[in-house]
């Protein structure tokens, strides 16, 4: 067994895979967009506010916040993945809520659900991060009172290497591997994902934590870019709009 | 409904003049962008757009047992979805009678245009065939999805090459030269009716005001392999007659259209 000592595809251990994201991709939706990282891509539609339905699923307190993640049938890299919710995709769907809703203000929305659907069209490492992100910016094209903006990325240790956004064959490295999904909201720097993957112990993950703040801030970068690129008014910027 | 009433009554003054709301003829496709390689997990894929419509069809091939009445066959299936993520009309949960139909017309177009040469798919009579799945999810419905989605099978089709085989298992990761044996080209046309007059490559909007509709799927040489009515209205031998024209005119310019791309 060869020690892990170089990225499979030659960048630096704090080097994240190319992305590009874009919003106002999905006509119908009220927000919407796409995300790209590396061979990774997630599509993201956000509808509402609008009332929830059934009746009895209704908060009268606050807004509901309702995600759902899917991947499409020929998104995996192995067989074809069977429409439908399974056990992952029904995981991911609720950690993804868990991320987005503590930057979502929908007190003020009560009875009523924000949906955000989630669909990748192929699928690399990271998905859920890529889907929590693009997720994220579907939101705020979609107008939804926001405290924070969210920013998602897998970092994660082979053997002794602490490395940011493991691809598909680092995850599979033959050695010891651990990925951790992070998402962090950018101007607070808490984080609203944890998930871990493999063994590591608390000096390297604490490590890793500062290691993917860093890589969110650059995930960060791309989504106000996205966001600047619709949004942006040539001369005076209305600071109450 | 009145207001759609209304709409229905204003479109169909426009109709009149030979005008759409895009100010196209009504005989006119939108521009068909034919992009392929758009999902790199799948064995083929291609991304239709008909101006704001667009589909993202997907092939994955994987080594099966034949059907009982086909044992020197592969298996071919296709399924056309409607996301939640592409319009509020569209619920979660198993298809619905749309995207049923949509995929048994387009399936049908593919199955008996004899698009794929099954017999070639078989590995061992009776034991082991490929089995091709046909994925077709919208991403933007701007009507017409039906054309769109099986556009979009055709090219993910002619874009498919074949994973490695070894022993039993298919290696995803590695991809060989070989690629599908494609016997001919089909797609599918669609055609409306609107008060008295035929539309083709309908939006939304005017799918909205369709009274019925005629979709066939046809090769270049103008021979027909599948047909569906739909709508609520009965058709005369001459509304066949024209709605048969159009569209395979129409198909032609998209046959035409997968030529230029494809080659």
């Amino acid at each position: 067994m060869m020690s892990f000592s170089k990225r499979t595809d030659g960048r630096s251990l704090t080097d994240l895979r190319p992305m590009e994201a874009k919003v106002g991709v999905i006509d119908k939706a009220d927000g919407s967009a796409y995300f790209k990282i590396g061979n990774t891509a997630a599509y993201a539609a956000v509808y509402g506010p609008k009332q929830m339905l059934p009746r009895f699923m209704q908060d009268p307190r606050r807004g509901v916040l309702r995600c759902s993640y899917s991947m499409m049938p020929f998104s995996g890299m192995g067989e074809r993945v069977r429409p439908g919710q399974n056990r992952r995709a029904k995981e991911i769907s609720m950690v993804t809520e868990k991320a987005l809703l503590p930057v979502v203000d929908i007190e003020k929305f009560p009875n009523s659900v924000v949906d955000v659907f989630i669909e990748l069209p192929q699928t690399d490492a990271g998905s859920r991060c890529a889907g929590i992100t693009a997720a994220a910016l579907a939101l705020a094209d979609a107008g939804i009172p926001m405290k924070d903006m969210v920013s998602s990325v897998a970092c994660g240790k082979i053997d002794d290497k602490l490395l940011v956004d493991l691809s598909y064959e680092e995850e599979a490295f033959d050695g010891e591997v651990c990925d951790i999904p992070f998402a962090f909201m950018h101007n607070s720097g808490k984080i609203t994902l944890l998930q871990g993957d493999g063994v590591v112990d608390t000096d390297s993950l604490l490590k890793l934590f500062d290691m993917a703040k860093e890589a969110a801030g650059k995930v960060y970068e791309v989504q106000k870019n996205a966001l600047l690129e619709k949004y942006k008014v040539e001369g005076d910027l209305d600071a109450d709009q | 409904m009145l207001t759609s009433k209304n709409a229905k009554l204003h479109l169909a003054k426009y109709l009149k003049e030979g005008l759409r709301y895009d100010s196209r003829k009504l005989d006119e496709y939108r521009d068909i962008k034919i992009e392929t390689g758009v999902s790199n997990t799948a064995e083929g894929s291609a991304k239709v757009t008909l101006g704001k419509t667009e589909v993202i069809a997907g092939i994955k091939l994987s080594l099966e047992k034949p059907y009982p009445d086909t044992p020197d066959s592969g298996n071919l299936m296709v399924e056309v979805s409607l996301p939640s993520l592409a319009s509020p009309e569209y619920e979660s949960g198993p298809p619905g009678i749309d995207a049923i139909e949509f995929s048994r017309v387009v399936d049908r177009g593919i199955r008996e245009g004899k698009v794929v040469d099954t017999k070639k798919l078989c590995m061992e009579p009776g034991e082991k065939v490929w089995s091709i799945s046909i994925d077709i999810v919208v991403i933007n419905n701007d009507g017409n999805i039906i054309d769109a989605s099986g556009i979009a099978a055709m090219a993910a089709l002619l874009d498919t090459t074949m994973p490695k085989v070894e022993g039993n298992t298919v290696n995803y990761k590695e991809k060989t030269k070989d690629r599908l044996p494609i016997d001919s080209w089909v797609v599918p046309a669609t055609v409306h009716k609107i008060g008295e007059h035929f539309l083709v490559d309908l939006t939304c909007e005017e799918e909205e005001a369709s009274d019925g509709r005629l979709t066939l799927a046809a090769k270049e040489d103008g021979r027909i392999y599948a047909l569906q009515k739909g709508g609520d209205i009965p058709l005369t031998k001459e509304d066949l007659a024209t709605m048969l024209k159009l569209g395979l005119d129409s198909g032609k310019k998209s046959l035409a259209r997968l030529k230029e791309v494809l080659k």
